[in-house]
């Protein structure tokens, strides 16, 4: 299966590499930089390629190239999966250590085939898991909101909402978790913990947790289930015709909150290569103007009902340049606390299997996935 | 340790320079600017006293390890500290030994001790280690410790170190692939392990050793499909993939014509499996094998499951086995990959684009229908306006794809694209042009407007290829554009010296074509046009005006072709198909790395088309004795190399409690009070109950019974070294010849290792025990254990009773060419038995049999079997290597029936394997009387090894041996009752003519054998 796994930093440079079976010379590597050159953009390097002897598969994440190499017939998925679970688990566990990561790469795979992919697992056999009898459920419904057009009709709105679980109880605890509305899920997927046919049957989630924290389940609301958008945007972005500028203005309002505040806005703009700089005012957070890759992102954190955020101002255009067909997207980020956008309740979280009471908690959080508004 | 930013590291030489300039233990006289001495500072660290020390310089060695620096110099003292009591440390030198131990054989070999001691530490965690790191030092020479340490983890308690004993075949199996045999029999006895813990990495092993013995399976299918949603994730795609290959080799096609499907099934999924029965037994024209069902309803809910890799199996696996109905179900799911990463996208848009290309779109117009069309063309606008033209030029190519493959929206999509035509952007223009030509094409009828309205554009459209696009559609459609046509031609008269070549080339096919519709108007400007062609620069449009004048203007010398310029120039053109870069790849299996790549990967599997007959479905079924006889068996013969001594003996019993208490741990206790029961398998995969029990089965399960009071706290007991001796002795005796030169090795590497080895407890036998070895011994002679089960051949099929003559009652049987359960001595038979009467037929059983002294193993009494029903018995018969018919009668409560089974010879061989060089030794003890050989000319068609080797499979049981030489085909078996060897050997000689040899003792049989060898081969 994974014969080698190779991490390259964004700058090309080899800094951990492991082997499972015999070594791999680090210069078949090479083959992937020739395509990481003709790619040009990080994204677009092919996730898999093929060298004479060997094949290249690699995954892209937190600017960081997880390369596997495999010799014979796998499925490229079944690679991908896996090292994207030990980017999640680097991410986790490491923050300053090589050896801690060679030592775990050495503990989820054997042979090439994986081993121990659970963090909590892993986690274990690093150190003993500390015991605390308590248990935190989080429910995070993270919206994948919409995009209007100029007339403020919804172009694509969807949900899709993960629950995480924060585990600590002793024993076998067997739970059982259900929701006042379940019917809402279009599509779910979950952790290996849960039962299958209990969800089939009677909409429940029954699952004997591991320790730590995991993700439960993932959901999936369609767009038929109406998506409320809380917030909404004003804008008004132009290039004049004649000279070289053009201007912004940009207002956010709330829309259907749920009474709650709208935390961490911030929007951000991919402006047109002819814009130059920006000259603008905010009456709330910062804004800041990259030059060189001309995003303009305002951060503007809390959304206050009675004072709404304002961007004003001009742009400047680079001389000569023809003025821009279209006007730019906006790319707006967003949290709500305490609830989840989706209308996802819990109703109840029950324990089986051991004597003592547990304690409970949820968390709701609705946090903006990829929400544009085009103009 | 240090604090070095993991994402900055760029060289790693002083990265550890740093790190030792802050630890404080390092001596301070050192210095630190070099490498070398860093590595000679290590060195001291590691010889030091203290732990923290060697530690920290352990920690500093796997840190240059992992930036690939090469510290193979440390070795000697790297390798000193592998005994340490520090755990930490312990796991360091491990990943050390392992990068290392190929460059320092020699060196590594004094550290096996310790892992031969840790294979018996009481911390399951330990062993599994132990095994792991032993397993993956890839040291030739410790092959035969490993083997040994692979069979005891095999058979341990703990599913994890069974686990990593599955892993560890694999890495054998790279090492030394000679070794395949003996693992293949771990393998086999591993596939029986009902650990879901221990089931993925089994069926990992199976593919990678021996993915073609498929006959492996057969026994554990059900239980596999059962356990499957237990399984760890990446288990379950390993699990799915073999699986899916399975299935297209046992079940016949879901997809016939005709073929109606139950759609009760699908409703049914999770009711119980009563109702599922009584779905089969209505007569259908297809009726879905019930495993074949299970399979599918087992993998359904891992559609839910969050790795996408399982997803995309359970995907492929309804797309290469489910009926066309339901493959739509994995849409929903594949669409939530699509939310994944972006590699994950990548891989599953080229699955998906696969899917919807072969089945007629059936997923994609569920993707893209009527209803949500408008939203992506919607999208596909926000696309089009994007500043990359490429991507927008892309947008516009797959809406051209759209409109063709969905025609209600055909429409829309073409008046959008004829809005685009204004767009600013000449690339977007140029390319909607050349889409809207092509949707035209395919649909010509009442475009008029839009032709027009291009014809009015065409003069702000520069792009040439859109130009030419245009005019090439104006000729094409002349006849619908009878006003614009000729004027579009008289502008370009008067620009056409200033076009490009693709400009002028369709100019002067506009003016062809208008000249022949519509001559009148046009003569004048079509004879401007020729000539500024005639004297253009460029050969190409010279040509092709010289052409168009011939063609179209009369004169003399031009004779027949005139006539047929019309029909030649203004033919109704083909439609082009619209269709992406994905089309061939459907000849690869979804998911896999091939399908990825469009190239055949190394080690690809190819998926079999669907057998036009099911093979025996029986072969799946499990009986209610035959797990535990056949474990039993096994696990003799595995003791017959294992033990005499006490310990083998415990650990049998421990494994057979350990099938229970993996599924629960905390119920291991309680299994020391019940052993009886294991030997029963779950009720589940019971069947069929046609087996008695086994003679063997009784004796060890007694045997299991004895000493499961001594379970485990024995094992630990155990001097570690004895054991292993123990095994060398017994194993040495069967297996004399093959062996003896890796046993030299293996002694002295016992003799080697540091470890005080503890002499043999006193062997005293207890009579169990004793009973084990005699039928360890027996099996040997008959040599079960180097036996293989052969790759399938052909099934033939023989009459044995014509329902005319046995009044309703017809059977046939055929040699499934596996090991007979009952007895080694025996060929096993399978018999089908069909009631073709209009009554139910009852006792059936076998009365007299002739010659006297046959010895056969009979089916058990059928009590009844219904008309139109049919069973499969499998029963045994010793031939004791003749081909004498066996004649017994088959008789019902009212009849009896003469029936006689007589074999062909080839039916009494079972294979054997060995290695080439084996064979050269056997064959010259074998010369002379016991040589019979024939030269034949050979079919042309036969001359490949696979269809040599087909077609002697065909006609005998015997097993492939591998050959360096590509002329020379060798083949191995021996005859079912004495166990003598019988080798075939086919080497091809110039112009079609080979040369046949068999070397065997029993010489009637060789010339049978030979008889019947030549006929196929000369045949085609």
């Amino acid at each position: 299966m994974i014969h080698s796994l190779f991490l390259i930093n964004h700058a090309g440079d080899i800094f951990l590499e492991k082997h499972w079976k015999s070594v791999i010379s680090r210069s078949v590597c090479d083959y992937f930089f020739e395509a990481k050159e003709k790619a040009v953009e990080p994204e677009n390097v092919p996730p898999v390629l093929q060298t004479p002897h060997h094949y290249l598969i690699s995954i892209y994440r937190d600017k960081l190239f997880f390369l596997s190499v495999v010799q014979t017939e796998v499925p490229p998925l079944f690679v991908i999966e896996f090292l994207h679970r030990v980017a999640d688990t680097i991410q986790v566990l490491i923050n300053d250590n090589v050896v801690t990561v060679y030592e775990l790469l050495e503990e989820m795979l054997d042979n090439g085939f994986p081993l121990a992919t659970e963090s909590n697992v892993l986690k274990e056999m690093i150190r003993p898991p500390t015991i605390l009898r308590s248990v935190v459920n989080t429910l995070t419904g993270s919206s994948n909101v919409g995009d209007k057009l100029p007339t403020g009709t919804t172009v694509f709105a969807e949900i899709q909402g993960v629950i995480e679980a924060s585990v600590r109880l002793t024993g076998m605890p067997d739970l059982s978790m259900t929701f006042m509305n379940p019917s809402l899920l279009d599509d779910v997927s979950f952790h290996p913990c849960v039962r299958f046919k209990r969800w089939e049957s009677e909409r429940a989630l029954s699952f004997i947790p591991p320790d730590g924290n995991f993700t439960l389940m993932n959901y999936h609301v369609s767009s038929q289930n109406l998506v409320t958008i809380p917030v909404y945007v004003k804008q008004n972005i132009c290039f004049f015709e004649t000279g070289p500028c053009g201007r912004l203005d940009i207002t956010i309002g709330p829309k259907q909150t749920m009474g709650k505040t709208v935390e961490a806005l911030m929007v951000t703009i991919h402006m047109p290569k002819a814009v130059l700089s920006a000259n603008l005012t905010a009456t709330q957070g910062n804004y800041t103007y990259d030059l060189a890759t001309k995003v303009l992102v305002w951060d503007i954190g809390k959304l206050n009902p009675q004072k709404l955020p304002n961007l004003r101002g001009s742009l400047s255009l680079q001389s000569g340049a023809p003025k821009p067909e279209d006007n730019p997207s906006l790319n707006i980020d967003l949290k709500i606390q305490q609830v989840a956008i989706s209308g996802l309740k819990v109703s109840r979280l029950e324990m089986n299997g051991e004597k003592y009471k547990p304690f409970k908690g949820v968390k709701y959080l609705t946090k903006a996935g990829n929400f544009q508004v085009r103009t | 340790m240090s604090t070095i930013a993991l994402y900055n590291d760029q060289g790693g030489a002083e990265a550890a320079v740093e790190a030792g300039r802050r630890t404080p233990p390092v001596p301070a006289e050192l210095p630190l600017d070099s490498s070398a001495l860093t590595l000679k500072n290590l060195k001291e660290m590691l010889e030091s006293n203290k732990e923290s020390l060697k530690l920290e310089a352990m920690k500093r060695v796997v840190g240059l390890i992992s930036k690939g620096k090469n510290a193979s110099e440390l070795f000697p003292a790297v390798v000193k500290n592998v005994a340490s009591k520090n755990i930490e440390l312990k796991k360091l030198v491990y990943v050390y030994l392992v990068r290392y131990a190929e460059e320092q054989q020699d060196l590594a070999l004094l550290s096996i001790s310790t892992f031969q001691r840790a294979l018996k530490d009481p911390n399951q965690f330990i062993r599994g280690s132990a095994l792991r790191v032993l397993s993956s030092i890839r040291v030739p020479i410790i092959v035969p410790i490993m083997m040994l340490a692979i069979k005891e983890a095999a058979a341990d308690l703990s599913p994890y170190v069974r686990k990593t004993s599955a892993h560890a075949i694999q890495k054998l199996y790279s090492l030394d692939p000679d070794q395949k045999e003996q693992l293949i029999e771990v393998i086999e006895k591993l596939l029986k392990d009902k650990s879901t813990l221990v089931a993925g990495s089994v069926v990992m092993s199976f593919e990678e050793v021996c993915p073609d013995r498929i006959d492996l399976i057969h026994k554990n299918y059900r239980k596999l499909c059962n356990l499957l949603v237990d399984v760890e994730e990446w288990g379950q795609v390993v699990i799915i993939s073999m699986l899916t290959r399975y299935a297209r080799t046992q079940f016949t096609s879901p997809w016939k014509e005709g073929a109606t499907f139950d759609e009760n099934h699908d409703k049914a999924f999770y009711d119980s499996d009563s109702e599922e029965k009584k779905d089969q037994t209505e007569a259908k024209p297809y009726i879905m094998d019930p495993d074949h069902r299970l399979l599918l309803r087992n993998t359904k809910p891992l559609l839910q499951s969050r790795n996408t890799a399982v997803v995309m199996c359970v995907a492929q696996l309804y797309w290469h086995l489910a009926p066309t109905q339901e493959v739509n179900i994995v849409t929903k799911s594949l669409v939530r990959l699509l939310r994944s990463h972006r590699e994950v996208q990548y891989i599953v848009l080229q699955n998906i684009a696969t899917m919807s290309i072969q089945r007629k779109l059936e997923i994609l117009t569920n993707l893209a229908n009527e209803a949500n069309i408008s939203t992506i063309l919607r999208e596909f606008q926000t696309y089009v306006k994007s500043q990359d033209k490429a991507f927008a030029a892309a947008t516009i190519q797959a809406i051209g794809r759209c409109a063709t493959n969905i025609t209600d929206v055909t429409d829309t999509c073409l008046s959008g694209l004829v809005l685009l035509l204004s767009n600013r952007d000449e690339t977007v223009v140029a390319e909607s042009v050349v889409v809207i030509k092509k949707l035209l094409q395919t649909q010509p009828t009442q475009h008029s407007e839009i032709i027009k309205h291009m014809a009015k554009l065409f003069d702000n459209i520069t792009v040439s290829m859109a130009r030419a696009s245009i005019l090439w559609l104006m000729g094409e459609y002349c006849d619908r554009v009878p006003k614009i046509a000729p004027d579009v031609l008289r502008k370009m008269a008067k620009t056409f010296t200033a076009e490009e070549d693709i400009v002028k080339l369709q100019t002067v096919n506009l003016a062809a074509k208008l000249y022949l519709t519509n001559s009148k108007q046009t003569k004048l400007l079509t004879q401007y046009i020729l000539n500024l062609g005639k004297y253009d620069q460029s050969y190409d449009i010279r040509d092709r005006t010289r052409f168009i004048r011939q063609l179209i203007v009369p004169n003399e010398k031009s004779g027949a072709l005139n006539k047929y310029a019309r029909r030649i120039l203004l033919a109704p053109k083909p439609a082009p198909v619209l269709e992406s870069s994905f089309k061939d790849r459907d000849r690869f299996q979804l998911g896999t790395l091939s399908h990825s790549l469009n190239t055949k990967a190394a080690g690809y599997q190819e998926l079999s088309d669907w057998p036009a007959v099911a093979p025996d479905q029986s072969v799946r079924n499990v009986e209610v004795i035959e797990p535990s006889g056949s474990e039993s068996e096994e696990e003799s013969s595995e003791e017959s190399e294992k033990t005499s001594s006490d310990s083998g003996k415990s650990s049998s019993g421990s494994e057979k409690s350990s099938s229970e208490s993996e599924s629960e741990p905390k119920k291991k206790k309680k299994t020391k009070k019940a052993p009886q029961k294991k030997s029963k398998p779950p009720a589940a995969f019971s069947d069929s109950d046609e087996n008695g029990n086994g003679p063997v089965a009784q004796a060890s399960s007694s045997s299991a019974e004895s000493s499961s009071g001594s379970e485990t706290d024995s094992e630990d007991s155990d001097p570690p070294a004895t054991p292993q001796k123990k095994k060398k002795d017994v194993k040495s005796k069967p297996k004399a010849e093959v062996k003896s030169k890796v046993e030299v090795s293996l002694l002295d590497l016992v003799d080697f290792s540091p470890a005080p080895t503890n002499a043999p407890k006193s062997s005293v036998f207890s009579s169990s025990l004793l009973s084990d070895l005699e039928g360890l011994s027996l099996s040997n002679i008959s040599s079960t254990i180097q036996v293989t089960t052969p790759s399938f051949g052909p099934v033939k099929t023989y009459e044995l009773l014509h329902h005319m003559t046995g009044k309703g009652l017809s059977a046939k049987y055929h040699f499934p060419r596996q090991p007979c359960l009952y007895e080694p001595s025996m060929v096993a038979v399978q018999v089908i038995l069909t009631n073709s009467s209009d009554h139910s037929l009852e006792e059936i059983h076998i009365g007299e049999r002739s010659p006297a002294g046959l010895n056969i193993h009979c089916f058990n009494t059928i009590e009844r079997l219904e008309p139109e029903a049919s069973v499969t018995v499998s029963m045994g018969i010793d031939f004791s290597d003749s081909t004498q018919a066996a004649n017994f009668q088959l008789c019902t409560k009212e009849d009896q029936f003469s029936v006689s089974i007589q074999p062909a010879v080839g039916e009494l061989l079972m294979p054997s394997s060995m290695t080439e060089q084996d064979y050269s030794k056997e064959q010259g003890k074998l010369l002379g009387m016991n040589e019979t050989s024939a030269t034949i000319t050979m079919a042309t068609a036969n001359t490949s090894r696979l269809a040599i080797s087909k077609q002697v499979l065909s006609v005998c049981n015997v097993g492939e041996v591998p050959s360096s030489q590509n002329s020379v085909h060798r083949f191995a078996g021996r005859t079912v009752s004495s166990g003598a060897l019988v080798l075939v050997c086919l080497e091809l000689k110039e112009s079609s003519t080979a040369l046949l040899t068999i070397n065997t003792e029993k010489s009637v049989m060789a010339s049978m054998l030979l008889r019947d060898l030549k006929q196929p081969l000369v045949q085609a």
